[in-house]
Parts: C-alpha cells; sequence; structure tokens
C-alpha cells in the first residue's frame, strides 16, 4: 500500500510537469488551431535556461525560475512571429509541417558544440535536499517544490484565463477570431501573448524537470513534449483544466506501469490507454462535442 | 494511346541509364544504397499519400506499418534461406498480408475518429509497435528486438526497387482515377456529404487505409533486405514523420509531388553530407529543417500542390 502511494506521488510530481506543458499545447491549439510540435523543445530550452541561471550565473531557484520563463516566453513569441504567423491562412498542415522544423532546428541547433552540446549534463540543485519520512513513504523537497509551483503557475494561469480582461479575450479569439477582432480585440497581439504564456509554462516545467530528473540534453523534450501533447488531446484539446486532468493521469499511469508492470512497456501501456480512452470519448474526457454544421 | 506509349519508353529508358551507371561502376555502392533508399521512401510515401492526400485520414503511424512489413519479410527470408530469392518474393505477399491485416484491425475502430484525434490515435499505436519491436525478441528471439537483427540477405538491387516503385506509381495512379479512388476524394473533401450521397465512408476509409498501409509493407520489406540490419529505433514516430513531410512537402494528393519529394529528401539529406565541408558538417541537420520551414512558408501547398505531371493525368 505504501509503495503504491509512493508511485502516486512520483506519478504525481511527473504529472504536473507534463501539466505544464500540455497547457502550451492545449492554450496555442485552442487558438490557432495548431499542434505546435515544437513546444517540447521550448521546454529543454527552459531546462537549459535554468541551468545557466543556475550553474552559471548562481542565480537562487525563484529567479532562474523567472528567467526561464521569461527567455521561453520570448522564444515562443519569436517562433510564433516568424514561422507560424505566415501561414495563417494557409491549410493547417502547412504550419504543421513547420512546426516539425522548428522543433527540429531547435534540437539540432542546440546539439553544436558553440551552443549547448549534444552531451548530457547535470543539472545543478541550488537548494539543500532533504527527504521527509510520512509513515513509509518519502518525499523530497524536490517533489514539494514541483507541487507547489506548478500549482501555483497553474492557480495563476487559471486566474488569468477566466479573471481578465486579457484572459476574456483570449477565450473569445479562441471561440471565433474573425468576431473577435470585429469586436476590437488585437487578435495579433493575443496569439502572441498565448505562445508567450505557454511557453513561460513550458520553460517552468523544464526548469522543474532538471531539478526534479537532474540530466539534461538537446533531445530531452521529445517524450516529454509527446506525452504531454498526449495528455492535451486526452483531456479534451483546447480545455485548459482537460489538459490539467490528462496530464496527471499520464503521469501516474506511466508511473505506475513502470512499477507495477514493466519500465520496458510503460509507453505501450499509456498510449494503449490513451487510444482506449479516444475510442469512448472521441473528443477527449473533457473535450467539447462540437457538431458538425452541414 | 500515345501518351501511354511515350511514358512506357521513358520509364524503360530511364531504368536503362541508371542501371548502366549502376554496372559500370560509375555510380558506386554508397550512391546505389541512396537510390535504393529514394525508391523505397517513395512507395512509402505513396502510400501515406493515399491515405492522407487523397483520403485525407491523417495518419502519424505509418513508420509502424514500414516496420512490421520490414521485420516480417526478414523473419520469412531468415527462417528459410534456402529458398533464396524465391524467399524473397513469399515475403513480400506475407508482409504485405500481415501488414494489410493488422491496418484492418487498427482501422476499423480508429478511422471513427476526426483529424487530430486520429492522428493522436495512430501515433499512439505507432508507439506501441515500437515497444513490441523492443520486446520482440521474447516471443521471437530471431526479431532480435532491441539488440536489432542482423543478417538479412542483400536481396534488394536497384531493378526490384526501380520496378517496385514503378509498379506503385501506376498502382497509386489507377487507383486515384477509379471509382474507389474518387469515393476517397470525396471522402477527404466533405465526409458528411460523401456519407450524404451514399457513399460507404467506413468501407471506403478503412479501404484507403489499408492500402496505403500495404505500400508501406511492401516498402519494409525491400528496406529490410537493402540495409539488412533492422532496429526498432528506426521505426519510432520520428520515421513517421519523416514520411509525412515527404508527402506534404510533395503537395497532397499529388503522385507527382511525392516522387519528387521522395527523391528529392533523400538526396538532400545525403547531398548535404557530400556538400558540407567537414568543419560545419554538424550543420547538415540545421539546414535540412531550415529548409523545410522556408520551403513550408513559400510555398505552404507544397510543391506540386494538386498538380501533375502530364503523364500521370487521368
Amino acid at each position: 500500500m505504501t509503495y503504491f502511494l509512493q508511485q502516486l506521488i512520483n506519478g504525481l510530481q511527473l504529472g504536473f510537469v507534463y501539466a505544464l506543458i500540455a497547457l502550451g499545447y492545449t492554450m496555442v491549439y485552442g487558438i490557432v488551431r495548431l499542434i505546435n510540435f515544437a513546444h517540447g523543445d521550448v521546454f529543454m530550452v527552459g531546462a537549459y535556461l535554468g541551468f545557466f541561471a543556475i550553474g552559471s550565473f548562481h542565480l537562487p531557484f525563484p529567479l532562474a525560475l523567472a528567467f526561464a520563463m521569461a527567455g521561453c516566453a520570448v522564444l515562443g513569441m519569436a517562433i510564433e512571429r516568424i514561422a507560424y504567423k505566415p501561414l495563417r491562412s494557409a491549410p493547417k498542415i502547412a504550419a504543421l509541417i513547420t512546426a516539425i522544423g522548428v522543433s527540429l532546428f531547435l534540437e539540432y541547433f542546440t546539439s553544436l558544440n558553440f551552443v549547448f552540446g549534444p552531451n548530457y549534463q547535470a543539472f545543478p540543485i541550488p537548494f539543500k535536499v532533504t527527504v521527509y519520512q510520512l509513515g513509509g513513504i518519502s518525499i523530497s523537497t524536490i517533489q514539494i517544490l514541483v507541487f507547489a509551483t506548478s500549482l501555483i503557475l497553474l492557480i495563476i494561469l487559471q486566474y488569468i484565463v477566466q479573471k481578465t480582461k486579457i484572459g476574456m479575450a483570449m477565450r473569445a479569439v479562441s471561440h471565433d477570431k474573425e468576431t473577435a477582432s470585429l469586436m476590437g480585440i488585437n487578435v495579433n497581439m493575443v496569439i502572441s501573448l498565448t505562445f508567450g504564456i505557454g511557453s513561460a509554462m513550458a520553460g517552468a516545467g523544464g526548469v522543474l524537470y532538471g531539478v526534479a530528473y537532474p540530466q539534461i540534453n538537446p533531445f530531452m523534450g521529445i517524450m516529454p513534449g509527446l506525452k504531454s501533447f498526449v495528455a492535451a488531446v486526452l483531456g479534451g484539446i483546447g480545455s485548459i483544466p482537460g489538459a490539467m486532468i490528462g496530464a496527471l493521469i499520464m503521469g501516474v499511469v506511466e508511473t505506475m506501469s513502470s512499477a507495477f508492470i514493466s519500465s520496458t512497456m510503460r509507453d505501450a501501456i499509456a498510449f494503449s490507454i490513451l487510444i482506449l480512452v479516444l475510442l469512448v470519448k472521441p473528443t477527449g474526457l473533457m473535450g467539447k462535442k462540437g457538431s458538425e454544421k452541414v | 494511346m500515345k501518351r501511354r506509349i511515350v511514358t512506357i519508353i521513358m520509364v524503360l529508358l530511364s531504368y536503362a541509364v541508371l542501371q548502366v551507371l549502376i554496372a559500370t561502376g560509375i555510380l558506386n555502392p554508397y550512391w546505389q544504397q541512396i537510390i535504393g533508399f529514394a525508391g523505397i521512401m517513395t512507395i512509402s510515401a505513396l502510400g501515406l499519400n493515399i491515405i492522407y492526400g487523397y483520403t485525407g485520414q491523417f495518419s502519424l503511424g505509418h513508420a509502424a506499418f514500414y516496420g512490421l512489413g520490414a521485420y516480417t519479410s526478414a523473419l520469412i527470408t531468415k527462417s528459410f534461406p534456402h529458398l533464396g530469392i524465391f524467399g524473397f518474393i513469399l515475403s513480400f505477399f506475407a508482409s504485405a498480408i500481415v501488414v494489410s491485416l493488422i491496418a484492418f484491425l487498427i482501422g476499423l475502430p480508429i478511422l471513427r475518429l476526426k483529424s487530430d484525434y486520429l492522428g493522436i490515435a495512430t501515433l499512439g499505436f505507432g508507439i506501441i509497435v515500437k515497444v513490441v519491436f523492443d520486446n520482440a525478441d521474447a516471443v521471437i528471439p530471431k526479431l532480435g528486438g532491441s539488440r536489432g537483427m542482423g543478417g538479412i540477405a542483400h536481396y534488394t538491387n536497384f531493378p526490384w526497387v526501380f520496378f517496385l516503385a514503378a509498379a506503385a506509381v501506376l498502382i497509386v495512379r489507377n487507383f486515384v482515377y477509379s471509382t474507389v479512388g474518387r469515393a476517397c476524394i470525396s471522402i477527404r473533401e466533405d465526409e458528411l456529404a460523401a456519407e450524404s450521397v451514399g457513399i460507404d465512408t467506413t468501407r471506403y476509409k478503412t479501404l484507403g487505409f489499408v492500402l496505403g498501409c500495404a505500400f508501406a509493407g511492401i516498402a519494409g520489406a525491400l528496406y529490410a533486405h537493402l540495409y539488412t540490419f533492422l532496429h526498432p529505433s528506426n521505426f519510432d514516430f520520428l520515421k513517421s514523420i519523416d514520411i509525412l513531410l515527404i508527402v506534404v512537402l510533395g503537395g497532397l494528393g499529388s503522385i507527382s509531388g511525392t516522387i519528387v519529394a521522395a527523391v528529392g529528401w533523400t538526396f538532400l539529406l545525403e547531398g548535404l553530407r557530400v556538400l558540407l565541408p567537414p568543419a560545419i558538417l554538424d550543420w547538415r541537420l540545421v539546414i535540412y529543417p531550415l529548409l523545410l520551414i522556408i520551403v513550408m512558408i513559400l510555398r505552404p501547398r507544397g510543391l506540386f500542390g494538386g498538380k501533375e505531371f502530364k503523364f500521370l493525368k487521368g
């Protein structure tokens, strides 16, 4: 039983990191109907920014987090402006392929020797780690940090989206872009902002991932990005609470499969569950059942 | 009629030219393998073009079927080495049957999903298949699992690749301009309208999917006997994305585009390896995505966006 709870906590840790990434996917999809394949690599850049902030600039954790988030926000907005904006009126698949191109570019460019280099780097941890024992379950400061930081960021995001004017603008644009622009909303700015916020969350996810699983390399974003994307779809792409739930489920399922069934089969099990859920609920757990108009 | 004769002559001529270049050794084994690879990618991409370009089903798991075809055919030739070249031919049939069966079984429940969700489901399926490949040696030791499967006989050579690719082009072209093809195109254009005109969308979606996957299986069989070594990491979703890239780059729903893109893509990646000075060779994989982005921004509909060479038109 304690083993189960222990794995549950590990799974939630992973799930919260996935949630931060999945939010970026779901927000961008909601607003421009684009699967931003480069998002996983923005996550990777965030981890590296945190690595430099802590390792080279010796910033304390909160500042390093802010630095990584700011850097990723800028990166995300730049990518949107350069690569996706010219294709807004093009068929969706063109933007998707461009996103793949950006993803490959980020991975291979950062693995060049004068940038980050292709080797694994050890992520420095800027605070003392203690492990607390609670009746047979161990929780470390790292896990508490991941939970706390993710929850704070998620609450802030929820507040922004639901309670501010800019959040209302974001929701309006994701509902109907043309009408929103007719109502006087600066659609370009809203889209840039959405990319910026989503990328900042991914950057935070990167730093937390680096702290929790302290080995980073330029290709680290591929699998977590993929799984977070699947999590976003699982929860219903375009839905923020859906992304959160989907991500937590993915994290827990992955960890549980790894712990109780087989470590090598964990991806297969996680994706099988995904396919089963999609067959039962084709638009995801919390997805809107869009009616097809003829 | 005249156009058809001219086409056949041109095809035989190009085959003859390339075959001479190979026989006289002007094209060394390295380039022969690249040409072989280009042909294999063409067949595989034509398959995805049927599924996505013509029927509009967004499949991100194409490499899984490519891999299934490769492993199946390799297993056959390795298990019956005394059959020689007949084993090779037999393995094509085996690959096609196995891949078609699996495509049918997975397609039936999955194809009812709408585009992006179908993409995810096929992506998930692709990953599941890759994990199966990794652990396959627990069930069939010959398959090698994550150690890879080596020692496959090198049966694939230029004539095989060329004529199978030509056959693939012929099949796709005839498929597209047939009743079945038109049904599939109508599904791509507007599934609801197609349904209301009486087209059995489930039947044609499944048919297109199975046909496209069978192409991937055949391509895989050729690949196994060209490269002679199989490893599960060659058949992961990154490979599926490569094939998708080729299809979109060439232009969805354009056979000519797929051929040009497949051959061009293969030669681009290898050509960059040759062109770039050793000092900046690492930049090869940085330049490639940049070129991709530029092409997509300049020509979002792909190089051949919907257009075809004259000799392929119906």
